[in-house]
């Protein structure tokens, strides 16, 4: 049901990643919460070294295809590939294992467990000890705020320290895919455009990401291509820069009337 | 803040009666020991080592509890066929019925064998019983774990018979003179092993990774999964320590008590069980000290002056529980994390 841009004219897959296949392939995907379809036959690439972005208003099924991505939920139909390896299907600690990670939406840090704890179960199926102190030195480098805070339990820290501590946990397992679902939720102003940052910052480094993002314009900026989601169904797609100036999509998640 | 008005003061008039309670209690004990400090104390290690064998049990109800939020009601019963299946090995297969330094290292090989058996048990029920009914609503596996503990019974009753079966311990009946106080040398015993098998469990749970999967496991489970944890393999694992805890009770009970019976596993399992609530369920200090605190009040009501004796021991533990429930629910040590959701 994947139609393009209307804008896109000069898009075709082969174009993204150089020729290379996709890290990501998700086909037909059909999810449900027992009865209730949350998302119905979407079909999405995303390639190496890319920052895909996944844009809809609330309840178009993005979070749920994030869980469904990382194994904690089984499709009902479709097919979730990751370098060319089928994952629908795995558990979630099994996918983890294949280099796909996630900060969750809800953040979903370990509130009994401090920021260090927090940060080192992100490194849990690593066994390199330097390269993990590496790692977390790197994740203080681009969470200050996270070093202070070293020994404080993670649920006594402020909705945004929590999401940096998401996304730093994330980071801790070297993915080679990683997924951020709403990054920005709950951060003041001035750390969102931060986080905006440090996701083209690890992108650069090398990371491949799919980006989901209530904060579109955003999102739109950083990502190289762009899907929008509408109940269930991938409504655009194309080359996030053209879909930032479509008027469709500038109408609907923009705020430009 | 008209409701902040009103649950102020209340909030106070509890606290203050809750320390009224405890500064009775504390009386009570003090005019007990100046009555006949030697009794007291005697009667104060009997509640010690009981109090140490309720811990072990109650620990295997507060981790799993801990971990999955079920109250596993067939864990006394675990209990108690750590029990028989150590009385069976001891006395039937090494034939084991006397003090002797040879028994006493059969007997160390009959809590392995015991705790061994107990794990895998446990560990086999979560997967046949348990494990499809973990998204299931909470009553479906709580439920369930009533079936198994009738089912455990019943293995009970095919192993042991029906009626208490008398066994004889291969510990030295004897006791150490310290001063004018005899302490029975398989009180010792007990907690020579319990506080050794405590720190050993203390130590897992903290500074292993399998411990710290474990706590993550406990915390959220959706994202340790997305951590790379093997939750059922965690869960599993969990089983398997509370089930060696309970067949380590078990062989322990055999050699205070003498006895094994099928139902041992109701009582001794409604007290451990009482004990976690105590220490708030789900808190592993808590399931210890709530255990030996059991223990404790239960020898100090049966024996020592100026308490109500044993026909009333029961009675004074489950009063204790509703005061304790009434006043801090959240146990002992109450629930002080704040959870940001």
């Amino acid at each position: 049901m994947s139609e393009q841009a209307s804008t896109s004219t000069s898009t075709s897959t082969s174009d993204r990643g150089g020729g290379k296949p996709p890290v990501l392939t998700i086909t037909d995907l059909h999810l449900y919460y027992g009865n209730i379809a949350a998302v119905k036959g979407i079909s999405l690439e995303v390639y190496q070294g890319e920052i895909v972005t996944l844009i809809g208003a609330n309840g178009a099924g993005k979070s749920t295809t994030m869980r469904a991505i990382s194994g904690l939920m089984k499709p009902r139909k479709g097919e979730i590939a990751f370098e060319g390896k089928k994952v629908s299907g795995l558990r979630g600690n099994e996918v983890a294992k294949l280099g796909i990670a996630q900060s969750p939406e809800g953040r979903r840090i370990f509130p009994r467990m401090t920021v260090a704890e927090n940060l080192e179960l992100g490194a849990f199926l690593r066994k390199d000890k330097a390269a993990i102190q590496d790692d977390l030195e790197r994740i203080f480098d681009l969470f200050p705020r996270l070093k202070e805070r070293i020994a404080q339990k993670g649920g006594t820290l402020s909705g945004g320290e929590q999401q940096m501590l998401a996304m730093g946990r994330a980071l801790m397992a070297q993915p080679r895919l990683l997924l951020l679902d709403e990054p920005s939720m709950g951060l003041a102003p001035v750390l969102v455009d931060v986080v905006f940052e440090i996701i083209e910052r690890v992108n650069a480094q090398g990371t491949t990401i799919l980006l989901v993002e209530q904060n579109a314009l955003a999102a739109l900026n950083i990502g190289n291509y762009a899907y929008v989601l509408e109940t269930g169904q991938i409504g655009l797609e194309g080359p996030a820069k053209d879909l930032a100036n479509n008027e469709a999509v500038r109408n609907a998640y923009l705020g430009h009337a | 803040m008209a409701t902040a008005e009103r649950t102020a003061p209340r909030f106070k008039v509890e606290s203050l009666l809750g320390m009224a309670v405890l500064t009775a209690a504390v009386a009570w004990i003090i005019w007990s020991f100046s009555s006949g400090p030697v009794i007291f104390t005697q009667v104060l290690t009997i509640g010690l080592s009981n109090g140490a064998l309720y811990a072990l049990i109650a620990l295997g109800y507060t981790m799993v509890y801990g971990i999955i939020e079920l109250i596993n009601f067939a864990h006394g019963d675990l209990f108690m066929l750590g029990s028989v299946i150590g009385a069976i090995f001891l006395e039937e297969w090494l034939g084991q019925t006397k003090s002797s330094p040879k028994a006493w290292l059969i007997l160390a090989l009959t809590m392995l064998f015991a705790m061994a058996a107990c794990a895998l048990i446990n560990m086999f029920i979560e997967k046949v019983a348990y494990r499809r009914l973990r998204n299931a609503p909470k009553l479906a596996p709580l439920i369930t774990a009533v079936g198994v503990s009738f089912i455990l019974q019943n293995v009970g009753i095919l192993m042991n018979g029906s009626a208490p079966h008398s066994r004889t311990s291969v510990l030295p009946s004897s006791s150490l003179e310290l001063g004018p106080i005899e302490v029975r040398v398989k009180y010792i015993v007990v907690v020579a092993v319990t506080v050794p098998l405590l720190l050993l469990m203390t130590w897992i749970v903290q500074k292993t990774r399998v411990g710290k999967a474990m706590r993550a496991t406990a915390q959220d489970r959706d994202a340790s999964l997305l951590m790379g944890i093997n939750v059922d393999r965690i869960i599993s694992f969990t089983f398997a320590l509370g089930g060696a805890l309970a067949g380590a009770a078990g062989v322990l009970f055999l050699e205070v008590n003498q006895q094994t019976r099928y139902d041992a596993g109701f009582r001794l399992g409604l007290i451990a069980f009482t004990a976690a609530v105590l220490g708030g369920v789900g808190n592993l200090v808590g399931a210890v000290v709530g255990g030996v605190l059991l223990g404790v009040i239960q020898a100090l009501n049966d024996g020592a002056p100026h308490f109500f004796g044993q026909q009333w021991t029961q009675t004074v533990m489950f009063s204790i529980l509703i005061i304790m429930v009434i006043f801090r629910p959240g146990g002992i040590f109450g629930k002080h994390q704040q959870e940001k959701v």
